[in-house]
This record gives structure tokens, C-alpha cells and sequence, in this order.
């Protein structure tokens, strides 16, 4: 495979470079620090680039791997590779704290209640007594193999790239899996994942606990490297330079977290060495060119450095091809199929003094097709949302397949096989149309982070990627699975919409106007697609649609709905004869009308 | 007791200018503007060193900015170079700032009255804000929150360490603006501590007429709200910013030379003053000026309270003060679905 290859090689490369002779020592503490700082990036680089979630705070989390060592180690006794799984418990147990009240907010709170913390606990770490106030704790043990001790950088060099290439590789597997593809989707928003059964929150305290045991694990070999910890390296700067280091390196690679350890540190160290010998002795000309430097490679190049060279390399990822033929994962389906999927009965949204949908009640039967039509802003959407539990009603009752579902979770209403597209595209641009396919499947699947990250999932992962496979081509969008979904026209992205929803297995699909953007002929592969589906799954399709000659002419039941309420319901013919519908389109006043 | 919530009461003032400016910055220009504390030490320092009759290096510094943001104009304008456009950018980047530069020269003295003092040092702040964002933020308008806080922090990064060149580490103080006090009751009111109030209500009071009655305010909120929207309505996006930034440098300087005849300041004191203004501005959720001048004043009083009864844990205690803050904001509003770039 050759995603691996450079992987080995790096691997070789880093493990050769302190046998080569006359490669002065200090090159060796440089990578050291390099080591270090890439693994709190690369925890960011999940956290922030993939995640959406920025956090200025990781240097506490290293504090809390270094102090525990530190302060187990020297006051206790304790064996600092005991210490190790005790400092990432210790760091791991910190971000639960801190993550359920952090990550719920959304927006700059977030980047904001990083900082405030991130600077409290420097100042804790800098008062307690027993981690030795500003002076820190020094006297640490070094690590050691039987009595071999890694007492200087040449030898714990080992130990911090290893760590670096270990969780590297965990990484991107966590990445590349079911669990990944949640975790890509935040950055996005939560509704379109939640409409698939990620949960959000938790997807979301994930990455900030993964974050927060790779900045611990940092700590605890920055404590055992230094062999002192002292409060300076986890204040506000250096958590403000972790995030630097992931957004110069790329913030939403991993390989961009390495990348942008290298050139930091390495600036850094070269502005600290020459710049007081050309400007004479003034010490802070660093942060100055440091400062002005950031802005400046922000102007040129915002995505980051490492993107940058990918594209400039001659190195393109073969994409691997997925096997169709694997049997589809089975899904836990609600038992019974009675004859009625969906029964709402006076459903009523209220926004302030707005009467978005004002106590609608319809049905649609099994393997029913049925059209919910109605000039805009009539609550056609928001009825959606009501089903899938996007909104929550102010009144009324929603039921799919007998159970209740009004104001139940988005998870819980897919859980019956309720899928849906949405009005406004929520695909993930960046991430293939087979991937973004596949967060269908989600429920299908059952792998966690634990076993994505030690590859234990590939067999379940298989056939999620086949099934997404399969729904893919039988919307006719075979040729761009391996592409970027942003990359797609309007068009074709609703129809990706349509294929992740299929993925569901689902016994009741929501479609909210598919046929927007779309050609005449687009409009009538679609329309084949819809009955073809229909036939092949037994499953009743509700869908929302401007577009007349679709509705007419696939839709089984129409019902139109006008300022929230329900004016019309009936076939085609019927709708379409009807004068009150043809005024709520037209605006003609018709003597009999009522409203 | 009234002393440490007359204490806090002024800390807090100042608090509530600072978070003013950041709301105001970042309601405009979507920039969590760290470096506010700079503009802080700034204003202050360069007050303290113009009261000993020298020429503080941000004039300077001014002038190099003024010089860079002309290249920059002139750069953008590549393709048309019309005179008037180069005109009116050589006025505004060179021709003012070298004017600051030469009055800085004229005025100062060891005789100068506190108020050229400080409407020299006012100048030049303002100067250094308004090059900022051309400079620094101005490229970046389109980009995210994130990257635009990343180039905050750069900015602050540099100008701190400028600040380390123009002041030193030793810490300066400024002459008090006015040496009448007032006594009431236990307590001794400074004419200090009377500008510290007066100006903090003057400028709430201000900010709140120019964002609800003006048009000019309007249009700023409107470019906060959407830039696109606001440029096709023919708002000049690249202005609103401008406006911003002076604004907020302008704050920024004032409450520092509010401040120097109280405390001591360091080249690096702005930081830590301006994440105090930050807290405020959190709680006041960013958006709202009332909000944020009272939790500025909590603030204050907390870091009052604290210093005198667990000093060691003053700082823990008014960072920590942000959580539960931000744990009734995220259970009262949950998060609304964003729709991001």
C-alpha cells in the first residue's frame, strides 16, 4: 500500500539520524522539542482542523502530564513508567472536566474559555505548594529500560519519536473510520450528523479527551526529558504557540502537526541565536520577528504549509477501490411494520408569534409516495424538522411506526428509519462523496474510537464502505465517488444527500426538494431513482418539491400546505382542480375560498 | 469592605473600557483583538515617558507602519494607479503620522501641559491602531475567526516585544491627571478615580448613541452581521474595520493613561489587563456594551476581594470566575446551528 511507504521511511529516516555521525547534539535536542511540540499539534490538529473546536489551552494539559510525573515520581517513588498511564488519566480526567463545560460552546466562546482556563491553571500550577510554586519540581528520575537510564537526548529521542510515530498512525486510523467520519462532520454543524445518529456531544468530548492525553503524554516525556517541571512551558504563550504550530504546519493534517513542529521550533531557535548578533543584545527581537512572521505566513498561505508542498509534490493518493459484493451490515429496525409509517396529528410549531406550522395532521402508509407542497415559507421544512427532531413542536403528536417521536432526539428518530436530505446541503466539501455517503451507515456500524485506532474495525468498516458504495451507484454518481463532495454541482450533492440517507436502510425517507438544481433530464433519472427505490425497498418516501412535473407525476398523495396549515390533501388530480390550492399558487381571488 | 469595592469598582471601569473596545472590534471585524492590552501599555507608557519631556519610540514606530501600509495600498493599487487614490493613501499612511512625529518633536519637553501629553500620545496610539488593521487584519477580512485570532495573536506577539525596545522592563508611571480628591463618608475619592467613572459612563453612553443612532453605527453592525451583504448595500467594509480599530485603540490608550498614575505598568502589564477586559466581554457575550460594563465591574470587585483575602489565588480565582459563566451561557442558549464558510 502506498499510503505506508512514506511512513517507513520517515520512520527509518528519523530512527537513523542520531547514528550518523557528526550530527551535533543539539540537533538532537532540537527534534526532541520538535517531538514534543508535534504531539500537542497533532492532538490540536484533530481538536481544531478536523474537529472545528479551538482550544488555546493544550499547554495545561501538558502541565497536568508533566506535574503528575513530576510530583509522583519525586515525592512518592513512584516508577516513572507507572507514572505514564497515570498522567494521561490525569490529563484525560482534566478535559472531561473541562470539555463538558467547554465544548458545548459554540463559536469564539469556545477559543475564548480555552484561554481563560488555560491561563488559571498556569497561574494554579504557579501557586500550589506542592508542586513548588514558580520554582516547579526539579529532580526528576530519568526513564529507564532495566538499567539502561536515558539520561541524554540521544537516548530519550528514542522515546518521544516513537511516541510521535505511534500516535501519528493512531491518528489517522482514528481518521480514516466510522468514528473519524463523525468527527469530520462537526466542523460542519451537528444537525446533519445528529440526522444520522452521531452524537455530537460526545463525538465532540472525544476529540477534546484524545487532545488532551496527547498534550499529557507530551508533558510527561517534556518531565523525564528536562527532568524538571516548572510552570513557564504550560502558560497562555506556549498554548497560543501549540495552536501556531498546527496552523503554520496545516490544521487540518497530522502530518501538517510534525511539519509545523519542524519549522517553529527551528525558527524559533534560529531568531533566538543570530537575531541578538545583528541587532545587538535586546532579548524579545524574537517574539517581535516571530509575531510579524506569523502574520505574514497567515497573508501567504492560510491553509497551512503542509497542503502547500502536498500540492506541489508529485505524490497523488491512489484511491483504493471498494469492494460492492460484501454483504450489507445488518441495522436493528424498529420490529412491527404496521400499515401506517408516519402519523402526525395537530403538529404545531410556534416561533415567538410566528405559527410556522399550525396543527398539521397528515399520514403516509407503507410504500406510499407522497408530496408535501406549498408556497414558500409555508412550513414544509419545518415540518421536516419537527419529524426528524431538528426542532422540537409546541404542540401535537408525531408517531413513526407507533412510537412517539415528537420532540425525541434526531438519533433516536433515525434509530426507526426515518432518513432524510436537506434543504440546504450539509455535506462535508472536504471529505469524498463515499465518505460522506458512508456517515449514513453510522448506526450500521458499531466500531468505536479504541478499536478504529488499532484497526480492529476494518471488517465492520468494509461494509459500511460497501453499502455506501452500493446506494452511490444506484443513484448514478459511480464516476464521483472518489471525488471531493464540495467539488460537485448543487445538483449532484442533493443526490449524494439522497444516496447518504438510502444508507440508513431506512423505512420512511424525508426528501426536501431533491429536484432543486437540477436539469430536465437530472430531474428524471431522479424521478426513475425514487420509484426504483421505492419498488426494490418497500419503503414510503415524503418528499417536499417545487417542481410540478415531478410531483404530479411520481407522487401517489399530495398535501398542500399554506401560512402553516393544511389546505388542500388528495391525488394529483384532485389538488390540482382544487380552487384553494390554485389561489394559495396564483393569488386569484375565489369567491368560495375560506381560509 | 467599601474600600476593596471602591478598589474593584475602578479596576473594573477600566475592565469595562477594555471589554468595550473588544466588543466593539469584534462585533465589526469578527477579530478577538488580544492585542488591545498593547494599546493599553502603549498609551500609558507613552504618556509616562512624554511627562518626562521625551519622544516615546510609537512615534516612531507609527511612522514605520504608516510606511508599510502605504506600500501595502500601493501594492493593492497596482493595476490602478490613479493620483487622487495615491494622494489620499500618502496622506493618510505618511504625511500624518510624520506630522504626529514632527508635533511629538515640537511639543515635547519637560514643561508640557498634561493634556498635549496626552493628546499626543492619544495621536499616536490612534495611529498605530488604524495601521494595524490595514496592515495586519485588512488582508485577512475574509478569512475565519480562527485564523483572524491566530494573526491576533502575531500582532500581539510583536508589539509586545516592541514594546520591551521603545520602554524598557523597568515599569513607569505617569503624572496623575488631576490631584483634587473629594471625601465622603470612609471613603477618599481621587480626581482619578472621578475621570476613571466619568469617562467609562461618557463612553458607554457614546457607544450606545453611535451603534443605535447613527448611520455610520449601523452600517458597523451590519458589517459584522454579513460583509458581503454590507458591501452590496454600499457599505465600505475596509472603513467599518478602520473605524473599529481606531476606536479601539483610542480606548485602549485612555484607559492605560487612566491607569499609569494608579499602578506601575510594564511593557508586558496591557496583556493580562486586556484578557481581565476579555473576561468581561465573555460574560457580556461579546455583543452586548450594558452587560459587559456590569460583569466589567464584577470583575474588578472579585480581583479586589481576592487579592486582599487569598492574593495568591487573585488571578486563578478571576479566570476561573469565567466557567460557570460560560456553563449558564451554554445552558441557556444551546448551541444554534451555524452555517460556516
Amino acid at each position: 500500500m502506498n499510503q505506508k511507504l512514506p511512513f517507513i521511511i520517515f520512520a527509518l529516516v528519523m530512527a537513523a539520524i542520531p547514528f550518523i555521525p557528526g550530527v551535533p547534539p543539539f540537533w538532537i535536542v532540537l527534534l526532541n522539542n520538535i517531538g514534543l511540540a508535534a504531539l500537542v499539534a497533532m492532538g490540536l490538529v484533530l481538536l481544531t482542523g478536523v474537529g472545528g473546536l479551538t482550544s488555546f489551552g493544550q499547554a495545561a494539559f501538558c502541565g497536568f502530564g508533566a506535574y503528575t510525573t513530576a510530583v509522583l515520581t519525586t515525592a512518592y517513588g513512584f516508577s516513572p513508567w507507572l507514572t505514564l498511564p497515570l498522567s494521561l488519566l490525569v490529563s484525560g480526567i482534566a478535559a472531561v472536566l473541562l470539555g463538558i463545560v467547554t465544548v458545548r460552546l459554540s463559536g469564539h466562546y469556545l477559543p475564548l474559555g480555552t484561554i481563560a482556563w488555560g491561563i488559571g491553571l498556569f497561574y494554579l500550577f504557579s501557586k500550589l505548594e506542592f508542586l513548588g510554586r514558580n520554582d516547579g519540581i526539579s529532580g526528576i528520575p530519568p526513564l529507564s529500560i532495566g538499567n539502561f537510564r536515558m539520561l541524554d537526548p540521544g537516548t530519550i529521542y528514542f522515546a518521544i519519536w516513537i511516541a510521535v510515530l505511534t500516535s501519528a498512525l493512531l491518528t489517522m486510523n482514528l481518521l480514516d473510520s466510522r468514528t473519524g467520519r463523525a468527527i469530520r462532520a462537526l466542523r460542519r454543524g451537528h444537525i446533519a450528523g445528529e440526522a444520522f445518529g452521531v452524537q455530537t456531544p460526545r463525538a465532540k468530548l472525544l476529540v477534546f479527551i484524545y487532545a488532551a492525553v496527547l498534550a499529557g503524554l507530551s508533558g510527561w516525556l517534556y518531565a523525564h526529558f528536562q527532568r524538571a517541571a516548572n510552570p513557564t512551558p504550560f502558560g497562555a504563550q506556549a498554548g497560543i504557540e501549540y495552536l501556531f504550530i498546527a496552523v503554520v504546519g496545516g490544521a487540518g493534517y497530522v502530518w501538517g502537526a510534525v511539519l509545523g513542529a519542524g519549522i517553529v521550533v527551528i525558527l524559533k531557535e534560529i531568531l533566538q541565536s543570530y537575531l541578538p548578533y545583528i541587532f545587538g543584545g535586546q532579548s524579545q527581537l524574537e517574539t517581535i520577528v516571530f509575531g510579524i512572521l506569523l502574520v505574514v505566513l497567515l497573508q501567504l498561505a492560510p491553509t497551512g504549509v503542509w497542503p502547500w508542498l502536498m500540492a506541489r509534490l508529485p505524490l497523488k493518493p491512489a484511491r483504493k477501490l471498494t469492494d460492492t459484493s460484501l454483504p450489507p451490515a445488518t441495522r436493528v429496525r424498529a420490529p412491527a411494520s404496521p400499515a401506517t409509517l408516519l402519523q402526525i396529528e395537530k403538529a404545531r410549531k410556534q416561533f415567538g408569534g410566528v405559527i410556522a406550522v399550525n396543527d398539521v395532521s397528515f399520514d403516509v402508509q407503507a410504500r406510499e409516495i407522497v408530496a408535501l407542497i406549498g408556497p414558500n415559507g409555508a412550513g414544509k421544512s419545518t415540518t421536516f424538522n419537527l419529524i426528524t427532531g431538528v426542532l422540537t413542536t409546541t404542540g401535537g403528536t408525531i408517531s413513526v411506526l407507533g412510537h412517539k417521536v415528537d420532540n425525541a432526539p434526531p438519533q433516536e428518530v433515525v434509530k426507526l428509519g426515518v432518513a432524510r436530505t436537506f434543504q440546504h446541503v450539509k455535506l462535508v466539501p472536504d471529505m469524498t462523496v463515499l465518505e460522506n455517503v458512508a456517515i449514513g451507515a453510522h448506526l450500521r456500524g458499531s466500531s468505536g474510537a479504541i478499536s478504529s485506532m488499532f484497526r480492529l474495525d476494518r471488517a465492520d468498516e468494509a461494509k459500511l464502505l460497501a453499502e455506501a458504495a452500493r446506494q452511490i451507484e444506484r443513484v448514478g454518481l459511480g464516476d464521483q465517488i472518489g471525488q471531493l463532495a464540495g467539488s460537485l454541482s448543487l445538483g449532484q450533492q442533493r443526490i449524494v444527500e439522497i444516496a447518504r440517507a438510502l444508507c440508513v436502510d431506512p423505512v420512511l425517507l424525508l426528501l426536501d426538494e431533491p429536484a432543486a438544481g437540477l436539469n430536465d433530464r437530472e430531474t428524471h433519472d431522479l424521478m426513475n431513482t425514487i420509484h426504483a427505490v421505492r419498488d426494490r425497498f418497500d419503503i414510503a418516501i415524503l418528499l417536499i418539491e417545487h417542481n410540478m412535473e415531478l410531483v404530479m407525476g411520481i407522487c401517489e398523495r399530495i398535501l398542500v400546505l399554506n401560512f402553516g396549515k393544511t389546505i388542500a390533501q388528495g391525488t394529483p388530480e384532485q389538488v390540482r382542480s382544487d380552487p384553494v390550492v390554485i389561489e394559495a399558487y396564483l393569488g386569484e381571488p375565489v369567491e368560495e375560498a375560506e381560509l | 469592605m467599601l474600600f476593596l469595592l471602591q478598589d474593584g469598582i475602578t479596576n473594573g471601569a477600566i475592565y469595562a473600557l477594555l471589554g468595550l473596545a473588544l466588543v466593539l472590534v469584534f462585533a465589526v471585524t469578527r477579530v478577538i483583538l488580544i492585542p488591545q492590552g498593547e494599546f493599553v501599555t502603549y498609551g500609558a507608557l507613552s504618556y509616562a515617558v512624554l511627562a518626562t519631556g521625551k519622544v516615546p519610540g510609537t512615534a516612531w514606530l507609527a511612522v514605520a507602519m504608516g510606511v508599510v501600509a502605504f506600500a501595502l495600498d500601493l501594492f493593492d493599487a497596482r493595476r490602478s494607479l490613479r493620483l487622487t487614490r495615491v494622494l489620499r493613501s500618502l496622506a493618510l499612511n505618511i504625511v500624518l503620522p510624520a506630522v504626529i512625529l514632527a508635533l511629538t518633536y515640537a511639543l515635547a519637553g519637560p514643561k508640557t501641559p498634561i493634556a498635549v501629553n496626552i493628546a499626543l500620545s492619544l495621536l499616536i496610539v490612534a495611529a498605530i491602531g488604524l495601521f494595524l488593521y490595514r496592515i495586519a487584519f485588512q488582508p485577512l477580512a475574509h478569512t475565519s475567526v480562527l485564523v483572524l485570532l491566530i494573526a491576533s495573536v502575531g500582532c500581539h506577539l510583536a508589539l509586545q516585544g516592541l514594546g520591551l525596545v521603545f520602554f524598557g522592563a523597568e515599569g513607569l508611571r505617569g503624572p496623575a491627571l488631576s490631584s483634587a480628591a473629594l471625601t465622603v463618608g470612609p471613603l477618599r475619592f481621587t480626581g482619578q478615580s472621578i475621570a476613571v467613572y466619568g469617562l467609562t459612563i461618557a463612553f458607554i453612553v457614546a457607544l450606545w448613541l453611535f451603534f443605535g443612532f447613527t448611520l455610520m453605527g449601523k452600517a458597523l453592525r451590519a458589517t459584522a452581521v454579513n460583509r458581503l451583504g454590507a458591501r452590496l448595500v454600499g457599505i465600505r467594509t475596509t472603513l467599518s474595520g478602520q473605524i473599529a480599530f481606531l476606536l479601539a485603540s483610542v480606548i485602549g490608550a485612555i484607559s492605560g493613561i487612566l491607569i499609569v498614575p494608579i499602578t506601575t505598568l510594564y511593557y508586558d502589564t496591557g496583556f493580562l489587563i486586556g484578557l481581565k477586559g476579555f473576561i468581561a466581554a465573555i460574560i457580556g457575550g461579546l455583543v452586548s456594551y450594558p452587560l459587559t460594563a456590569v460583569a466589567a465591574l464584577i470583575v474588578g470587585s472579585v480581583e479586589a476581594f481576592s487579592s486582599f483575602y487569598a492574593s495568591n489565588f487573585k488571578e486563578v480565582i478571576v479566570f476561573t470566575l469565567i466557567l460557570p459563566v460560560l456553563v449558564l451561557r451554554s445552558l441557556a442558549a444551546p448551541a444554534v446551528e451555524e452555517e460556516k464558510d
